[in-house]
């Protein structure tokens, strides 16, 4: 038999999750919510409590703990601030092409860092003309001697202005068939964030626009082979990209249905509480059963990434499925709020605007049903 | 090397108080429908542990008795930084009460072997007694010092200790080996992190029933329960709504008036 439950260990490390987002992550909110600045003291907190640590192995300063762990720990946090679940996600995202591309040397010089949280990570693809089609990216890079130099713009990208090492995506500027990724670092010449998002969601998690010009990038900083760099992104997109997303996702869920299911009891109507009304049963039961079936696609899918088996097309299942589960149940959390729904002193009005922003990031749903429907036709 | 006891229990999640039942018939909590957590007060004894340790050359021990599912709640301890774990476990201790669970664990700190300190919690979440860890120390023959606040001096055998009272607080210097029961003033517990959970693979809980501990079954459980309980009833909280007329000032007026009459004020 298939056993579905999680080890006694890994319920400690939900524990150990939901204790940081209570403490030190939910304090934050109300902070983030207002200013829309990420909050570096909760930056700090989160590297302190080993969260960017997680996927990068112990011999280059992290725990090693891998995929499962990491969806945990995005559940938990992203169930008490889908923005700070974001940072969190994209830490990883940032890290993951080193993990699986860099060179020994690479992961040497980046990887202990990123793991304490000295360096914040992200990753950068989007640009302008779009990020659901990578191969129309306009950025370029051109060899010079030993080095590259790299020009072009960024769009979208979380954590630009706190990130310290970024991949980027560019493209040959005599081969448009040709595409490289390149580790990037705060400082070099050239290289900058610019203009900062001021999102409708997720606010408190920085997202903006990277520019760079004339920049160069020594041939150190090439991951894996000149050319194949879009296997290089996409991968990490693929897996850790959607599985991030899918953890945001869950936290999300699982928040919507905490607090209607606390309105539902508490909220008397007809002098009774609406929790015993069928018309409010049947909305927390919805809720309940995507909850349900987003953590077994999502679960699964971060139980074969940790076995090394390939798991994008799993993620984009679970990708595309809790994703929009999360906005049927702001939704409908917002439903069984009634007018206080509409509050902002109501943490549903949050829900309900950051669930729209879920979608779009790391692949809308319908490029996740473009992938989801190729893997069903190959 | 300085030997620490702790004792902690597994009790209800506090969090799902609303979900406790009372079984009509044993009287005891029905504690299937609700997940068994670290007794809120043992957080604070472990923690005052861990501090020592850190100053100090120590070697913690907690000891827990209960279901074998209690072994989570000892996990979670070696995970916070506990060296080595013991979970008294058997059917015959079942039912104990606060005379029976003292004894019991008594006997385990006895079988561990030489100890300094045992720090309990004030009090559990669920029985809320404060008398095992007094009881402990009467079985264990040496001083108890309950509800301490703060840890004023380690000095060799002699420890200062500052503990609260009704109206006020008392230093007490005792000598140790004693036990000490803690309140949340002590000190912040740490929260889990996900090192500490790694390092806690390689780290033991033994487990003993009544043969290893050599005791008798009429000694433990319910059989060695002096107390029982002979009724146990839940509180029917309601909230009472009143909306309050006027103008501002007149409703603030009330207000103030309602709250005071209340004994609130």
């Amino acid at each position: 038999m298939i056993d579905f439950t999680l080890t006694e260990e890994q319920e400690m490390f939900r524990k150990a999750a939901q204790e940081f987002a209570e403490t030190q992550v939910a304090p934050k909110v109300p902070e983030m919510e207002e200013t829309g600045k990420v909050s570096l003291e909760l930056v700090k907190a989160m590297a302190e409590a080993e969260m960017m640590a997680l996927t990068i192995p112990e011999e280059y300063g992290g725990l090693g703990l891998g995929y499962t762990a990491r969806l945990i720990a995005l559940e938990e946090i992203s169930k008490v601030s889908v923005a700070a679940g974001m940072m969190l996600q994209v830490f990883a995202l940032g890290i993951e092409p080193i993990l699986k591309y860099g060179t020994d040397a690479q992961k040497k010089k980046f990887l202990p860092g990123l793991a304490t949280g000295e360096r914040l990570a992200s990753t950068a693809v989007t640009e302008a003309t779009g990020g659901s089609d990578p191969t129309g990216i306009r950025s370029t890079y051109k060899k010079d001697g030993e080095d590259y130099i790299l020009n072009g713009r960024k769009c979208f990208i979380t954590n630009a202005h706190i990130a310290d090492t970024i991949t980027v995506l560019a493209k040959d500027d005599e081969n448009p068939k040709a595409f490289s990724t390149f580790i990037m670092e705060k400082g070099m010449d050239g290289f900058k964030a610019t203009h900062e998002e001021n999102k409708v969601g997720m606010r408190g998690c920085n997202t903006g626009e990277l520019a760079y010009e004339n920049c160069r990038v020594p041939k150190e900083n090439l991951v894996g082979v000149e050319g194949k760099g879009l296997g290089v992104a996409l991968a990490a997109i693929g897996d850790v990209g959607r599985g991030g997303m899918v953890g945001c996702a869950l936290g999300l869920q699982a928040a919507c249905l905490d607090v209607s299911v606390k309105f539902a009891n508490e909220r008397i109507l007809y002098g009774k509480p609406i929790s015993r009304l069928q018309t409010i049963q049947n909305k927390l039961a919805d809720m309940k059963i995507d909850l349900e079936a987003g953590r077994l696609l999502g679960y699964r899918a971060a139980s074969m990434q940790d076995k090394g088996e390939r798991s994008s097309n799993e993620f984009a299942v679970a990708k595309y499925f809790s994703t929009e589960a999360a906005q049927r149940a702001a939704k409908m959390a917002s439903d069984i709020h009634g007018g206080y729904g509409c509050m902002e002193e109501y943490a549903v009005s949050r829900y309900m605007r950051d669930s729209f922003v879920l979608g779009p990031s790391a692949g809308t749903s319908d490029i996740m049903k473009v992938i989801i429907a190729r893997w069903t036709l190959s | 090397m300085f030997k620490i006891v702790v004792c902690v229990k597994a009790v209800p999640d506090p969090k799902e108080a609303c979900n406790i039942k009372i079984d009509p018939v044993t009287k005891t909590l029905m504690r299937c429908d609700v997940p068994m957590v670290l007794n809120p007060l043992d957080k604070y004894a472990l923690e005052a542990a861990l501090q020592f340790k850190e100053q100090f050359d120590a070697h913690i021990s907690v000891l827990s008795m209960g279901p074998p599912e209690a072994g989570n709640i000892v996990k979670e301890c070696l995970a916070l930084g506990a060296d080595q774990g013991f979970l008294l476990s058997d059917r015959a201790f079942a039912g104990a009460d606060a005379f029976a669970t003292a004894y019991t664990l008594a006997k385990g700190i006895e079988k561990i072997g030489p100890f300094d300190v045992v720090f309990c919690g004030m009090a559990s979440s669920d029985g809320s007694t404060e008398w095992v860890g007094p009881e402990i120390a009467t079985f264990l023959k040496i001083p108890v010092v309950t509800r301490i606040t703060e840890i004023v001096e380690y000095n060799g055998q002699w420890w200062t200790v500052k503990a609260e009272l009704e109206n006020g607080y008392r230093l007490v210097r005792v000598q140790i080996p004693a036990v000490f029961t803690v309140t949340r003033a002590l000190n912040t517990p740490r929260r889990l992190s996900f090192s500490g959970i790694i390092k806690a693979r390689k780290k033991e809980i033994t487990q003993w029933g009544i043969q290893q501990l050599g005791v008798s079954e009429a000694s433990v459980g319910l059989k060695g329960s002096p107390s029982i309980v002979s009724t146990i009833a839940t509180m029917d909280s309601r909230r009472k709504v009143e909306i309050l007329e006027g103008k501002r000032e007149e409703k603030a007026e009330q207000l103030v008036q309602r709250l005071a009459n209340a004994g609130v004020l």
